[in-house]
């Protein structure tokens, strides 16, 4: 099997701020160096991408670094990182809408690149002009969108209003036209860029099944960048993981996605004895909170459907106290109303003793949250008294998980609303 | 890569910081020329939708002109036309001007009106204004019938007026314009896509050009030591034979339009290296 993509070295630029006055001064530097034959003055200075810190006027940044990978052809890759890891910078290089700073990519085939859906729709044109506005700029020649017309207005469901100007379409059926304009799409390459997070439930389903399709059989190499984890967990065997312009790893899924949420800059654990914010009469109070799972390496954010461990590391007040009868709590809140209790009592049968200080684990199989950030709402009563009751606010991270093994967790708008359950489904 | 196995493989892209600068994709535009079409038709179909008129309006704003230049150029400040009537002189002019400005002045918005297109997706850029210069032309030869309505009105009234054998070199003409104002517009655009100080040139530039190109006025009335100013702008020499193909005054000057053609040429040249200078990291300054 031959590569489709070579990526050789390639590292882009950035200058930060906005076009002033100012910036015609540094173009006259930058060119009275180049004349005298002298390296950029501006690029010396550069750093590597960090969104934490605000970006000086004119300063510039390695959106991406020293980025090497090849890809064989019929591969499906998903890319995954944080926001401003340089996901996007890469695909941009790739579907050349801008050139790489340095390096060099090499690239076999047709390449078609899905960055958003419905490029170049144009509201007064009917249905029927912009898919073949559509189709031509995503590369399609006229004749094959003749071709396949008939299937893509099939596909999109927006037949009765072919005809009709775009404007008067809902923001649904726009998208459902461009994407089925895509989904027929014949590229020995395709590069997709988020376009799943768009459309109601259903359509979300026939999009993936259509990418899933796509990806399988055809030995067509795909490159596809999401947030949605559980879409990635679904139609890639491999993966790239980026942080901060830089290739991390490459290798298979499960790991990537592994690596991706064990991200060990940020702290996973939250040290909370220091909140006011709580009630109780604060003999016993907790400390720290970290998330685990399940060998128990620390992670920053769970993701749906695995096996997720809350540590609650508590302290008394007065060493060589101990704490009977005790009742311990976790309510999982999601903006103030709760979702799912756990509860000491509902899991101990016996009366539960607390010495001084330790530390006390709820382990959840089979974490049932969508993708989101939810509050907790901690509770620990002893000796007959409330002891301590703190709510944190989003201070549970969860991403998406492959759950239902089907690449979708929640209907559309239902994101952090949903506790998942597995179930079945039986038609006759 | 002393011991890697040398793979005769045959890349289709390869991707890199510079690329040559002269470089006019010829094939790709060819292999995209679906879509150029699709952008003319996209301007043609668009421009007056939800307009009672429609294409209507691109014979009364030359009419309009014609009748405003009359009263004021002609009536009020009297000048010249050559014993020409005046409705055939103005809009004689009016017509190959429209077909320039309108030209420069869309091209001249390429980078700027499809940043939106140009950040998510490739294909070769400069198929946008080459599409500009088509749809323009479709404008224009709207605008010719309105003009030649009124040619052949007065040569049945006045047997003076009758074209010569020029006319048949008017395509060419036609031509010559739309390269200028091709390569014009290009420079333009590449020059306003980091700075957009230009914008502001162009927009009240294409008024003042029109007053340094014989539109509303000949050749002929022009006072000797202005002459020189106005004969440097390559504009005038198509002008001129244009006129002197239908009307038979002005001069066809060999001379002049060689020497707009290789001003156009000259320009054509920066322009496209400009342009594919821009190109390349347009997305990344705008």
């Amino acid at each position: 099997m031959g590569k489709a993509i070579e990526v050789e070295s390639v590292s882009k630029l950035y200058r930060l701020g906005t076009v002033g006055t100012g910036t015609l001064m540094h173009d006259l530097n930058r060119w009275w160096a180049g004349v005298r034959g002298l390296d950029d003055p501006y690029v010396k200075i550069a750093s590597v991408n960090n969104r934490k810190e605000n970006a000086k006027n004119g300063e510039v940044v390695w959106a991406l670094q020293d980025i090497n990978f090849s890809i064989d052809q019929g591969e499906v890759i998903g890319i995954v990182g944080k926001n401003g890891a340089g996901k996007s910078t890469l695909l941009k290089i790739l579907s050349r809408i801008t050139a790489p700073t340095l390096g060099e990519v090499r690239i076999r085939g047709r390449i078609s690149s899905l960055l958003e859906v419905g490029t170049g729709f144009h509201p007064e044109m009917t249905g029927r002009e912009n898919v073949y506005m559509n189709g031509t700029i995503l590369g399609m020649r006229r004749v094959e969108i003749d071709r396949k017309f008939k299937e893509i207005v099939e596909f999109s469901g927006v037949a009765k209003y072919i005809d009709t100007p775009v404007k008067r379409y809902s923001s649904g059926m726009m998208v459902r036209l461009g994407f089925a304009v895509a989904a027929f799409l014949e590229p020995e390459i395709l590069i997709v860029d988020e376009v799943l997070a768009v459309g109601d439930a259903e359509f979300q389903k026939k999009a993936m099944g259509k990418m899933q399709s796509v990806s399988e059989g055809s030995g067509r190499t795909v490159l596809f960048v999401s947030h949605n984890l559980a879409a990635i967990e679904n139609l890639c065997p491999r993966s790239i993981l980026m942080s901060n312009g830089r290739i991390t790893r490459f290798g298979k899924t499960q790991e990537i996605l592994e690596e991706y949420l064990n991200d060990s800059t940020s702290a996973s654990t939250i040290g909370i004895a220091d909140l006011e914010d709580r009630r109780g009469v604060g003999g016993l109070r907790f400390v720290e909170i970290s998330f685990l799972d399940e060998s128990g390496k620390s992670l920053k954010s769970f993701r749906s459907g695995m096996t997720a461990v809350i540590r609650l590391h508590y302290k008394a007040n007065d060493p060589n106290t101990t704490f009977t009868n005790c009742r311990i709590s976790i309510a999982i809140k999601k903006d103030l109303n709760p979702l799912i209790v756990f509860s000491s009592e509902l899991a101990v049968k016996s009366n539960i003793k607390l010495k001084d200080q330790g530390h006390i684990d709820f382990t959840v199989f089979e974490l049932p949250l969508s993708e989101g950030q939810y509050d907790l709402n901690l509770f620990i009563e002893g000796s007959g008294e409330i002891q301590d009751w703190l709510t944190l606010g989003r201070h549970l991270d969860v991403v998406n998980g492959d759950f239902y093994g089907t690449g979708v967790n929640y209907p559309i708008g239902w994101q952090g609303k949903t506790v998942l359950v597995r179930h079945k489904l039986e038609i006759s | 890569m002393g011991n890697k196995p040398t793979i005769n493989q045959s890349w289709d892209t390869i991707l890199v910081s510079k690329t040559p600068l002269l470089n006019f994709p010829v094939r790709e535009v060819w292999r995209y020329r679906d879509l150029l079409m699709m952008f003319v038709k996209r301007d043609v179909v668009t421009l007056y939708k939800q307009t009672i008129l429609g294409p209507v309006w691109f014979f009364i704003q030359p009419i309009l002109t014609t009748i405003v230049y009359i009263v004021i150029f002609g009536g009020i400040a009297g000048i010249s036309t050559d014993g020409v009537p005046r409705v055939l002189f103005y809009s004689a002019g009016i017509v190959l001007w429209n077909y320039f400005s309108e030209v420069f002045s869309t091209t001249s918005r390429t980078f700027k009106e499809s940043a939106g297109l140009f950040g998510k997706v490739y294909f070769p850029r400069i198929i946008v204004p080459v599409s500009k210069v088509l749809s323009g032309l479709l404008k224009f030869f709207v605008q010719m019938l309105f003009f030649l309505c009124v040619f052949f009105f007065f040569s049945f009234k006045d047997s003076t007026i009758t074209p010569n054998s020029y006319i048949w070199l008017v395509p060419l003409l036609v031509l010559l314009m739309a390269g200028l104002s091709l390569a014009l517009g290009i420079i333009f655009t590449s020059l306003t896509s980091k700075y957009r100080d230009l914008t502001f040139l162009i927009q009240f530039g294409v008024q003042l050009l029109m007053y340094a190109t014989p539109v509303i006025y000949p050749m002929s009335a022009i006072p000797e030591k202005y002459r020189i100013y106005i004969e440097l702008n390559p504009i005038t020499p198509i002008v001129e034979a244009f006129r002197h193909a239908f009307l038979g005054t002005g001069e066809w000057s060999w001379i002049g339009l060689g020497y707009s053609l290789i001003v156009s040429l000259v320009l054509g040249f920066i322009g496209v290296v400009l342009f594919n200078r821009v190109e390349r990291t347009f997305m990344d300054t705008v």
